[in-house]
């Protein structure tokens, strides 16, 4: 059994640990502390494992690509698990058991996929995250979470089991070439160029499709309004930075299989079409869209179309792309979890009720502001970045109506956008609520503006060695290793 | 040993046939319930004589998609007793009219995907394609949430006989892994179910339109 296997064998430790605490108070501090202990194990299995760049024929292994997620992921859910006990303090009418079990079991099949050298295993951990996630979103037990949880977990089961169909083309592909069937990725990347190729490309569109859909790409992303919707904010925080991070990876995974059987061309028009339909879709809901938290599950489907397009471009535009998926990631958590501060005392998602947020929370509404300008590309925060590495990538490559369409698209995003958010946080509360600023407890707040801090981090200056390892993810996936 | 595997892929096909024409909801689980039986034994015959591990593997693909999932489900039929019919957006003529052409076009499309010398005579890959279609009409025109579930499991067994080519290129615990996804699967979906109908006081699906933009 490889060592490796340890960064998931921890959180599943935790979670059973969680299983058996009796204590509701107790409980929830074991998130942070499984989240904290993950960051040495990493590092220790990181550089015992010898250059990244060379992966293992096991069917598990750190690829470039894996490193980056698994790295990403930890100091990700390191935040949103140090939110997590002031949190259920505050809903402590609410069991939480399966809530902070079913967290950590996520937290490991996300870990589990990260490590995954082989098509099935991959399969078989981002399912898991699904399943896993289901308890999470129907945490409030009302009509309105369990339609939202329904739609979640058929749609990605549909979506994931096309995917799984997706697989099996991609091991028949080798099999009708007559070469030996292996679904481990690099042996399959290896013998890509003598894959049959209608085989191959079925399985492109199955894999795209089936990945995609938990991703939350339009048209696929109907469940995603629902679940972020009405899930708390916290488990928004994890679906929209952690879980489509990880189908994302997924789908680059697959890409790198077409580009090495010399198809490349082919999945960059599907990843293209994906990312442009995506970021016109998130964008014209956004438009008056009258609940904040769904405004977001918008916004979270323009991202995913902003990593597609990045993608599709390559060379610098991937590099863009990865990064972007770490911006948006820790954005997203400032927008999920200072939404759900707001949420929580207004009592409401729709600006029909909730407005002033500004004098009523300033910490939280102030972090929501500031996501909000982040998210929407404004300088100096990360995004800004990202999504200018992306746009600089298409014009160099000659792109201009690709690139035309970027910039429209994010005016109208900013816009639409802009319209909802500036009446949450600006004007008067509404009589009824209590004219005084609440409470705003200091465990709500820290782990936003640690995040934040992130967010703005990585738009002034990106450490060396994370340059390094976006740029080599990005050639592995290109194959210009 | 290809016409016993052919004969159970036969049957495999009718019972598709089955589960679009039959009003009762009980009937559609058992018919999913069958096809996971004929797939661990479709799976015996054509990988059988190489060893433990594939009879292991065999008899868990029966036990557990023929004998445990159908049970959670009958499970979940029997917390809410009220209405226990199917209730489809379309009458059932239609529904089999749909599922023959959905047949019709698995073993036409087969013929014309490139497939090895060993495949080209067997029924495996019309099968599993056809089964997939059949899943995705039970999926989309059916109203109640548990014949949803249902759905997905026809896809699941679908795409199961067309991982059936494929046997070397899974390790033990990966396939056993993809199995125990779906148990759990239906399991959560079942107990949301159970939730739906405590709510809604109905086998949901219909009810479930509070949602939307």
């Amino acid at each position: 059994m490889s060592p490796l296997l340890f960064a998931v064998a921890v959180p599943l430790a935790f979670a059973l640990t969680a299983l058996a605490i009796p204590s509701e108070r107790v409980r929830p501090w074991l998130l942070p502390v499984a989240a904290v202990i993950q960051i040495p194990l990493l590092a220790l299995l990181v550089s015992s494992h010898g250059s990244p760049a060379a992966p293992g024929d096991d069917w598990v292994g750190l690829d470039p690509l894996g490193t980056l997620l698994l790295a990403y992921l930890t100091v990700f859910f390191l935040c949103c698990a140090c939110y997590a006990p002031a949190y259920l303090r505050l809903r402590a009418e609410r069991p939480n058991r399966i809530f902070c079990t079913m967290l950590l079991v996520f937290f490991a099949m996300m870990n589990l996929f990260g490590l995954s050298q082989h098509v099935g295993l991959m399969w078989v951990a981002i399912e898991a995250t699904t399943l896993s996630t289901g308890p999470l979103l129907y945490f409030n037990h009302n009509p309105r979470s369990i339609e939202a949880t329904w739609k979640y977990l058929l749609i990605g089961s549909v979506g994931i089991a096309l995917a799984l169909l997706g697989s099996f083309f991609l091991g028949y592909s080798a099999l009708h070439a007559g070469l030996e069937t292996s679904l481990v990725l690099s042996d399959i990347t290896a013998h890509a160029v003598d894959l049959s190729r209608p085989w191959l490309r079925a399985a492109v569109v199955l894999l795209l499709v089936g990945y995609g859909t938990k991703m939350g790409l339009a048209p696929m992303h109907t469940w995603k309004p629902d679940a972020y919707g009405e899930a708390p904010g916290l488990v928004g925080a994890i679906l929209a930075g952690g879980v489509t991070s990880c189908a994302f990876i997924g789908v680059l995974r697959f890409y790198s299989i077409a580009v090495a059987a010399g198809d490349a061309g082919f999945a960059r028009e599907l990843m293209l079409a994906f990312g442009l339909l995506s970021m016109a879709v998130g964008g014209v809901f956004m438009v008056r869209q009258r609940d904040y938290k769904r405004m977001l599950a918008y916004s979270s489907v323009e991202h995913m179309g902003i990593l597609m397009l990045g993608a599709s471009v390559g060379g610098a535009g991937l590099f863009g792309s990865l990064l972007h998926m770490l911006n948006n990631g820790f954005t997203k958590g400032v927008l999920f979890l200072s939404a759900a501060n707001i949420h929580r005392h207004f009592g409401s998602r729709s600006i029909e009720h909730v407005q002033g947020a500004l004098r009523v929370l300033p910490a939280s509404a102030t972090l929501f502001l500031l996501g909000f300008f982040a998210v929407t590309g404004a300088p100096p925060f990360g995004p800004f970045l990202s999504e200018f590495t992306i746009l600089r990538a298409a014009v160099g490559d000659g792109r201009i109506a690709v690139a035309g369409a970027f910039l429209a698209l994010l005016l109208l995003v900013f816009i639409g956008m802009g319209a909802t958010v500036l009446a949450v946080v600006q004007g008067e509360p509404a009589p009824e609520r209590e004219p005084a600023p609440a409470r705003e407890r200091f465990s709500q707040v820290a782990p936003i503006i640690a995040l934040l801090a992130l967010v703005l981090l990585l738009g002034v200056w990106i450490p060396e060695r994370l340059e390094s390892a976006l740029w080599s993810a990005a050639r592995f996936i290109e194959g210009t290793r | 040993m290809s016409e016993v595997l052919n004969l159970l892929l036969v049957i495999f096909l009718l019972l598709n046939f089955w589960m679009l024409g039959t009003s009762r909801l009980r009937a559609v689980i058992h018919c999913a319930g069958a096809q996971g039986m004929l797939l661990g034994a479709a799976y015996l015959a054509m990988h059988g004589a190489s060893g433990l591990r594939a009879i292991a593997l065999g008899l868990a693909i029966a036990s557990i998609k023929g004998v445990l999932i159908p049970r959670i489900l009958i499970g979940a039929l029997r917390s809410q007793p009220i209405r226990r019919e199917v209730e489809p957006f379309v009458s059932f003529t239609v529904s089999l009219l749909l599922g023959a052409l959905a047949t019709g076009l698995a073993v036409l499309f087969a013929r014309t995907l490139p497939l090895i010398e060993a495949d080209a005579g067997a029924l495996l890959v019309p099968t599993s394609l056809a089964t997939v279609l059949t899943g995705f009409i039970v999926l989309t025109t059916r109203r109640k949430a548990l014949t949803q579930v249902v759905g997905y499991l026809t896809l699941e067994n679908g795409i199961f006989i067309f991982g059936l080519t494929l046997i070397e290129a899974m390790p033990f615990l990966v396939e056993a892994g993809i199995l125990l996804d779906v148990l759990v699967a239906v399991f959560v979906m079942g107990v949301v179910v159970e939730h739906i109908v405590r709510e809604f006081s109905s086998l949901g699906g219909d009810e479930l339109t509070e949602l939307r933009e």
